[in-house]
C-alpha cells in the first residue's frame, strides 16, 4: 500500500520535474547555456495562471492555453533581447545574463504580485480510482498528460522539418548554418517550446502545492536542471528519465528517511553520478580532441 | 616602462604607504563624519565581498574553472569561526584573528575534500558538481544540532570592525596578487590557457588546480567568519546558490581575471542596492537591468583583464611629463632619445 503510494507521487513530482528539465536540456543542447531563467519561466507561468483565473475568472482551460502561449513567446523575447547579442562572446557572459533575467524576472513579479504567497486553486475536481486505490484528478493528470507531451516531443524532434533542424543544429551550429538551416529560427522554436513545456509543468504544480510565490522558480528549476544533468544533459529521454527518477528518490527519502533531507539526496545522487558517469545516464560521452 | 620598473623596494614602499594612507584616510572620514554611521557601517559588506570575489576570481578567472557553490565554503568558515569564537573566552580583538584564520582553513580543508572529485570534471559539469556540493553543505548544516539548525546560530557578537575587514582585504589582496605573479600562478595561468599543453609541459595539474580551488575556498572561509560577526546570526539560508549567484557575478562584472576589476565591482554592486533605495521597490529591478546591459554592451566585464598599479600608473605619468619636458626643449634633444 504504502510502497504503491510513494511511487504514484514520486511519479507525479517526476513528470513535473521532467516537463522542467526537457527545456533546461533543449536549451543546452544547442546553444549550451545554463539557462538559470528557465526556472523563473516556471513561475511566470503560474503567476500567468493564477492572474487569469483569479482576477479575470478566465475558465481554467483557457488560461492555462493562455500561459502556455504566453511563456513561449516570453521565453522567445527573453532569447532575442539578452541572450541572442552575446551568442558569440564566451559562455560565461552569458550564464552571468541567465542570472539577470532571473533576477530581473522575480523582481518584477514581486513589483506586480508582492512577496507574499498567493493561493492557487486546484481546479482537478474528485478523484479516480484505479482497481481498489482512489488516486486524486490532479495526480493522473499530471502523470497522463506529460506522458502524452513527452510523446508527442519525440515524434515532433524525430519526425519533423523543425525537429530535424533542432538535432542539426545541437549536433554542429555552424554545419548546420552552411547547410541552410535557419539557426536563428530553430533557437526561437526552441526557446519557445522549453517555455511551454515549463508552463504545462508550473500548472501541474500549482495544482499539487497551492500556492506561488515570485520565489519558487528557484529550487523547483535547480531540481528539474539535476534531473537533466542526470538523464543526460542534451538527451530527451534522458531528461523524462532524470525528472521521472528525481521524483521518486525524493518521494521515497521524505517516506523512508526524512522529509528535511531529500535536497541532500538528490544533490548527493547527482554528484555520484557525475563522478561515476560526468555525461550523465543518457548521455553521450564527447571525444576530446587534443 | 620608466625606470620605476626596477626599482622594487621602493615599489614596495610605496605600496605599503598608500595601503596605511588609504587606511588612515577612512578613518579620517569616518572620525570626522563626512562618512555618517551608516556609510560607515557599509565598508564591513563592501569589504567581505571584495574578499569573497577576489578569491572566486582565484578559481574562476586564474584557474580558467567555473565553481558555483562559493557560498558553501563561506559558510564553511563562518560557522566554524562563529564556534570558535562563542567556545573561546578571549577579548574580542584577539580571538577574531584567531577565528578567522580557523574558518578559513577548515573551508580550505572542505575545499581540497570537494575539490579532489569535483576538479575531474571540467567546465558546466564542474559548475553543477560546486552547486551540489554547495546546497549539501546547506542542507547538513540546517540538520546538525550544534549549528543552530533552521534557527541559525544566534548570540555571536558584533566583533567585526571596519580595520580588521581592511587588514583582512589587504592580506588577501596581497596573497592572491603575490601566489598569481610567483612561479605556482603561472602554473595556474598556464591551466587557464591550455590544460593539455600544461599537462604536457610537466605541470602537475591536479595538484595545482586543488591548491588554487583550496585557497580559493579558505579565502571564502575568511569572508565567512567576518560575515558571521558582523550580523551576529548565521542562518543556513542565507549561504544558498542565490550567495554563490551574486558573487558570481560581481567577479564577471569586474573582468574575469582581474583582481582590480573584482575590488571596484564588489564595491560599486554593495553600495548600488543602498543608493537605488531611494527608488523603493524598483531597485532591485534597475539592479538586475543594470547587470543585464553591462553583460550585453561589455560582456569582458568592467575592467576586463586590467590590473591597477600605483608604481606602473605613476611610472606612466612621470614618462608622460619627461616627454612633454623633452618635447618642450626642442627637437636637440628629443629625438636622441
Amino acid at each position: 500500500m504504502t510502497l504503491a503510494y510513494f511511487i504514484i507521487n514520486g511519479l507525479q513530482a517526476g513528470s513535473i520535474y521532467a516537463l522542467v528539465a526537457l527545456g533546461y536540456s533543449m536549451v543546452y543542447g544547442i546553444v549550451k547555456l545554463i539557462n538559470f531563467a528557465h526556472g523563473d519561466i516556471i513561475m511566470v507561468g503560474a503567476y500567468c495562471t493564477w492572474y487569469l483565473m483569479s482576477r479575470h475568472s478566465v475558465p481554467a482551460w483557457l488560461a492555462v492555453i493562455c500561459s502556455v502561449v504566453f511563456c513561449a513567446l516570453f521565453g522567445m523575447t527573453i532569447e532575442r533581447v539578452a541572450y541572442r547579442p552575446l551568442r558569440k562572446t564566451g559562455r560565461l557572459s552569458l550564464l552571468v545574463t541567465a542570472i539577470g533575467v532571473s533576477f530581473l524576472l522575480q523582481n518584477v513579479v514581486q513589483l506586480m504580485f508582492s512577496a507574499d504567497p498567493r493561493m492557487f486553486g486546484n481546479f482537478f475536481t474528485g478523484a479516480v480510482i484505479i482497481g481498489d486505490r482512489r488516486f486524486s484528478t490532479a495526480t493522473v493528470a499530471t502523470i497522463a498528460v506529460s506522458l502524452v507531451i513527452m510523446a508527442a516531443l519525440t515524434l515532433l524532434v524525430k519526425r519533423t522539418k523543425i525537429g530535424k533542424a533542432m538535432r542539426a543544429v545541437s549536433e554542429d551550429f555552424d554545419a548546420a548554418q552552411l547547410m541552410g538551416i535557419n539557426v536563428n529560427r530553430t533557437i526561437s522554436f526552441t526557446f519557445a517550446l522549453g517555455s511551454g513545456l515549463a508552463a504545462v509543468g508550473a500548472v501541474f504544480y500549482c495544482c499539487s502545492y497551492s500556492q506561488i510565490q515570485p520565489t519558487m522558480g528557484g529550487m523547483l528549476g535547480l531540481k528539474a536542471f539535476v534531473a537533466a544533468v542526470l538523464g543526460g544533459i542534451g538527451s530527451l529521454p534522458g531528461a523524462m528519465a532524470g525528472g521521472i527518477f528525481i521524483g521518486i528518490a525524493e518521494s521515497f527519502t521524505k517516506g523512508f528517511i526524512s522529509s528535511k533531507l531529500t535536497d541532500a539526496v538528490v544533490f548527493g545522487i547527482l554528484i555520484v553520478v557525475l563522478l561515476i558517469k560526468p555525461s550523465g545516464i543518457f548521455g553521450m560521452r564527447a571525444g576530446e580532441k587534443v | 616602462m620608466s625606470g620605476l620598473n626596477a626599482k622594487t623596494p621602493f615599489r614596495y614602499a610605496l605600496n605599503a604607504a598608500s595601503v596605511a594612507g588609504l587606511y588612515l584616510l577612512l578613518m579620517a572620514l569616518i572620525r570626522y563624519r563626512v562618512l555618517n554611521r551608516y556609510q560607515a557601517l557599509m565598508l564591513i559588506p563592501i569589504g567581505f565581498n571584495i574578499i569573497l570575489a577576489v578569491s572566486l576570481n582565484l578559481s574562476a578567472g586564474f584557474l580558467g574553472q567555473l565553481p558555483l557553490g562559493h557560498a558553501g565554503f563561506m559558510s564553511v568558515g563562518g560557522y566554524a569561526a562563529a564556534l570558535l569564537t562563542m567556545n573561546l573566552n578571549m577579548p574580542a580583538n584577539v580571538e577574531l584573528p584567531i577565528a578567522l584564520v580557523f574558518g578559513g582553513f577548515v573551508a580550505a580543508g572542505f575545499g581540497v575534500l570537494i575539490g579532489l572529485p569535483a576538479l575531474r570534471l571540467k567546465g558546466d559539469y564542474l559548475a553543477i558538481i560546486t552547486l551540489g556540493f554547495g546546497e549539501i553543505i546547506r542542507v547538513i548544516i540546517l540538520n546538525l544540532d550544534f549549528t543552530g539548525g533552521a534557527y541559525g546560530l544566534k548570540g555571536i557578537g558584533r566583533k567585526t570592525t571596519v580595520t580588521w575587514v581592511y587588514i583582512f582585504v589587504v592580506i588577501t589582496l596581497w596573497t592572491i596578487n603575490a601566489l598569481i605573479r610567483s612561479r605556482h600562478g603561472r602554473a595556474i595561468l598556464s591551466i587557464r590557457e591550455d590544460e593539455i599543453a600544461a599537462e604536457a609541459s610537466g605541470i602537475p595539474t591536479t595538484y595545482y588546480k586543488v591548491l588554487a580551488f583550496s585557497i580559493s575556498a579558505g579565502f571564502a572561509g575568511v569572508a565567512g567568519g567576518l560575515y558571521a560577526h558582523y550580523l551576529s546570526i548565521l542562518d543556513p539560508s542565507a549561504f544558498g546558490f542565490m550567495r554563490s549567484c551574486e558573487i558570481l557575478v560581481i567577479v564577471v562584472l569586474g573582468g574575469l581575471g582581474s583582481i582590480f576589476g573584482s575590488v571596484v565591482s564588489a564595491a560599486a554592486l554593495t553600495v548600488l542596492p543602498e543608493m537605488l533605495r531611494g527608488f523603493a521597490e524598483y531597485r532591485m529591478v534597475i539592479y538586475s537591468l543594470l547587470l543585464i546591459g553591462v553583460m550585453i554592451f561589455k560582456p569582458s566585464g568592467l575592467c576586463g583583464k586590467y590590473e591597477f598599479s600605483l608604481g606602473n600608473t605613476l611610472g606612466g605619468i612621470q614618462a608622460g611629463i619627461r616627454r612633454r619636458i623633452l618635447k618642450r626643449g626642442g627637437g636637440v634633444n628629443g629625438s636622441g632619445s
